[in-house]
């Protein structure tokens, strides 16, 4: 408890920036780490988004662009998908509003370990930059699909099996030492810096979803790091941790032994786990944006928290429903059915939770809420599918088919992004000081919500007919009709529509930076500490002088008899107009 | 309010889609109906809860819709209602969970009357072995892959030499019969995907996966690779075809045993 006091009291700045440099680039400041993780973690998914379009055409028109051999697609599918998961979500959700959100929310000045927060940054920047890289090394990128299951992902007949996977391997190894050290500052952070008051059961649901998110990945991704060690040495000098006996075209292979399941499982552990380090931080923000806009404290708080919490520990028990057609020990179906589909209950739950908190409440449909409500409606379709492949059985026709692509396109695609398009818009005005343009806002969001269904909906019927997935092309194939190839085509063609409507989104905030409105310090009339800085944006130490106490929850909205419609938290008990506390 | 109507409409053109798109499962040709059972049982149950929470959703945007004066309540939570769900949503998993698992039983309990053969796959094709009159498929490895002894079958393995080795990519069943088959690979993973089947499971280097099936129509069936394996895995094909006993035996008998193949040359040769 000391220690506690200590830090919360310590109103002493933790470093002096004096340069521009010291401020901006080797900066130390919690907000500005978050602004470059942000804009790195976007300038790499950009990059992803671009790859899907050339993946849409591909589809959609076989064979019509030069370029886009087998060897350039799969390349392209799995740099999609690793940059997608790990180095844009990822990123952009822990280190980009990890770091900005937590010390704001708890009411500290900064992360405890700023000179590791800020080397975060930089080696996160190198594994950045590693992994474009790859798309230069001889053989380019590798091919080996996201999940890079060995063999294929280091033996011939697979595009970027030498320097390709290498260096891909190289940037995971390091974005895992950047996230670690990410990681043990946010969650040292909010166990040891929340300023006086704010009990663990009073922090903002986005707090709780981020911190649990953070402990996932500090668990999990070790899995993947010894994964990526252990592949980069069966490639390199020969050992055969995944390596069997192989003829790999026609030619025998020295490696015997290794078994290629124990890399799926090393893969999954981290896998999982990781789809929750994704889904856990989007939980709890779109908890504060759906409870801010809609005037109404989130609904069954406790509930929600201890959700956040069963869901992360259960997550660590699920991976191999990722492995029901593996070969591997067919009698682990029942179990990871079992736990699988016992997650989907406190998972419901948040579903429900969110629902209620909009009924009964006096709901105001800016664009924050627009996308809140979007992410809903993919989270529950996303979340429903789910359900068909968890359960093993139901699994075996589905799996490998774009059923799949379908299922987690919705569930940890789609949805965490439509959370972090309604936090960027929810948090704008606190960040640059300046509103965002309305009629673009709600464009991006019209656009963007629509599209997305267009092109996910189709693509589980496919999966049902039977569709493989990481097919390059269909071909003639008896039980496809030719109707599968306009669906294509009309994919693709919403596909690139999304695609260019992220244009109105990115010209809304640089422009918006520039000419847009003065922001009121709070203009959504939020009751958590970020919204309560004495300046806005929030200054270096974010509070001035004294830190500010915490009286009371983070959703005292609509409380009777309060005079207006939200209480901070930093406002005491008992002050005129203040209602008692109710946590 | 906008978004309140266009979530119904989302709703009302998913089913709409559901019923109106030419895309389902294909005719069933095996004996899964119960994966297709408990898939269609999910479907409903999932497709019910869809529909209610986003019309939920859709109706609460639009009754509480900020109007002047308006005020939301304040209620910060209503354990007897969450419990309530909490419940009913258990009784919902536990109605798909079950029959979900007893089709996995089934799934992974071969019958004793099963006939064996073993399907290869290698980038990017299919090959077959069947066990020959003995009914038992030899001992085999990849070290002893050669170009007259393609499967790798143990020269030193009396049970073995009669192995019937099918170098096609097209493996031809007996209707009715249940067959399992033992899945390996040369290279790298694999999956023996037969939609018409349902049943799918990886072919995976260094051991031997299996998957049963019992096909219950003639016909021809595409086999497809459905797992990620380089280049060519879109290209990776081959047929089943289904067909009387009488046509599958004259289609067997065109292929050679393993000593026809490496010629007795080799067995003497590791005999000794």
């Amino acid at each position: 408890m000391t220690t506690y006091t200590t830090i919360a009291e310590d109103t002493r700045p933790l470093h002096h920036p004096k340069t521009w440099v010291g401020k901006y680039v080797w900066s130390q400041d919690h907000k500005v780490i978050a602004i470059q993780y942000s804009l790195t973690a976007v300038g790499v998914g950009l990059v992803a988004l671009v790859l899907s379009g050339l993946m849409r055409l591909q589809l959609a028109f076989p064979g019509a662009i030069p370029f886009i051999t087998p060897e350039a697609y799969y390349q392209f599918v799995t740099m999609h998908g690793m940059i997608m998961v790990i180095y844009l979500l990822t990123a952009l959700l822990l280190g980009g509003f990890g770091n900005y959100m937590i010390p704001l929310m708890i009411g500290a000045r900064d992360m405890v370990f700023p000179f590791v927060n800020m080397l975060s940054y930089w080696v996160y920047l190198l594994s950045v930059i590693v992994l474009l890289a790859s798309f230069f090394v001889p053989g380019g990128p590798t091919g080996a699909g996201w999940t890079l299951y060995p063999p294929q992902a280091i033996t011939d007949g697979t595009p970027g099996a030498g320097w390709g996977i290498i260096t891909m391997l190289a940037s995971l190894a390091i974005f895992i030492v950047a996230f670690t050290m990410g990681g043990l500052n946010y969650a040292t952070t909010v166990l040891q810096a929340r300023t006086k008051g704010m009990t663990l059961m009073r922090m903002p649901c986005t707090v709780w979803g981020i911190f649990v998110a953070t402990i996932l990945g500090l668990l999990a991704f070790p899995a993947l790091f010894v994964a990526a060690i252990m592949m980069m040495l069966d490639n390199t000098i020969g050992t055969s941790f995944f390596m069997p006996s192989i003829i790999s075209m026609g030619e025998p292979l020295s490696h015997s032994g290794g078994s290629p399941i124990l890399f799926q499982h090393l893969f999954w552990f981290f896998g999982h786990p990781e789809v929750y380090i994704v889904a856990l931080p989007a939980f709890g923000i779109v908890s504060d944006i759906i409870s801010t806009h809609s005037r109404k404290n989130i609904f069954g708080y406790r509930m929600m928290v201890w959700a956040i919490i069963i869901i992360g520990v259960l997550s660590f028990i699920v991976w191999a429903h990722h492995m029901y057609v593996s070969g591997m020990n067919p009698y682990f179906g029942y179990f990871f059915a079992t736990s699988t589909l016992i997650i989907a209950v406190p998972t419901a739950i948040k579903v429900y939770n969110w629902v209620l908190t909009l009924w009964q409440g006096d709901i105001h449909l800016r664009v924050p809420l627009l996308f809140a409500i979007g992410f809903i409606f993919t989270f529950i379709h996303g979340g429903l599918t789910g359900l068909f492949l968890g359960n093993v059985s139901v699994d075996v026709p589905l799996s490998d088919t774009y059923f799949v692509v379908g299922h987690f396109h919705m569930v940890m695609g789609v949805s965490p992004i439509l959370v972090i398009f309604g936090a960027i818009y929810h948090w704008y005005p606190k960040i640059t000081g300046r509103m965002w343009n309305n009629v673009l806002g709600q464009l991006h969001f019209w656009i963007t919500f629509i599209g997305v269904y267009i092109i996910y909906l189709p693509m589980h019927y496919l999966g049902l007919l039977g569709v493989p997935r990481r097919y390059y092309e269909m071909g003639e194939t008896d039980f496809v009709p030719a109707s599968v190839q306009w669906a294509n085509e009309i994919i693709t063609i919403a596909a690139l529509t999304v695609g260019a409507a992220q244009i109105i989104f990115f010209y809304n905030l640089i422009s918006s930076y520039f000419r847009g409105e003065k922001a009121d310090p709070n203009p959504w009339g939020a009751t958590s500490l970020e919204w309560q800085t004495p300046d806005t944006p929030p200054t270096h130490g974010n509070w001035g002088p004294t830190l500010p106490t915490v009286h009371r929850w983070a959703y005292d909205y609509s409380v009777p008899g309060a005079a207006q419609d939200f209480i901070p938290q930093n406002v005491p008990q008992g002050e005129p107009g203040a209602d008692g506390d109710k946590m | 309010m906008r978004v309140a109507v266009v979530i119904a409409l989302l709703v009302i053109g998913s089913i709409a889609f559901h019923f109106l798109s030419p895309w389902w499962m294909t005719p069933i040709a095996s004996n899964w109906g119960a994966l297709d059972n408990a898939l269609i049982l999910t479907f409903w149950v999932c497709g019910a809860v869809f529909i209610a929470l986003n019309l939920f959703l859709a109706y609460s945007i639009y009754r509480f819709r900020h109007r002047e004066g308006s005020r939301a309540t304040y209620e910060p939570e209503n354990i007897g209602l969450e419990r309530g769900l909490t419940f009913w949503t258990a009784v919902g998993i536990v109605l798909m969970l079950a029959p979900g698992l007893i089709a996995w039983n089934k799934y992974i309990s071969v019958p004793d009357d099963a006939a064996i053969l073993e399907a290869r796959g290698q980038q990017w094709q299919w090959s077959f072995r069947f066990p020959g009159a003995d009914g038992v498929l030899g001992a085999s490895a990849v070290e002893h892959i050669s170009a007259d002894n393609p499967f790798g079958v143990n020269p030193g393995d009396p049970w073995g030499r009669d192995d019937i080795i099918v170098e096609s990519s097209e493996l031809h069943l007996p209707l009715n019969q249940p067959v399992k088959l033992l899945l390996t690979s040369t290279d790298v993973l694999h999956n023996f995907y037969v939609p018409q089947f349902r049943a799918k499971m990886d072919l995976v280097p260094g051991t031997t996966t299996y998957l049963w099936f019992t096909p219950t129509k003639k016909g021809t069936f595409e086999i497809l690779c459905a797992e990620y394996c380089g280049v060519g895995h879109h290209a990776m094909r081959g047929y089943v075809v289904v067909e009387s006993d009488a046509d599958f035996n004259t289609w067997l008998s065109d292929f050679p045993t393993q000593s026809e193949l490496a010629g007795p040359a080799a067995e003497i040769a590791a005999i000794e």
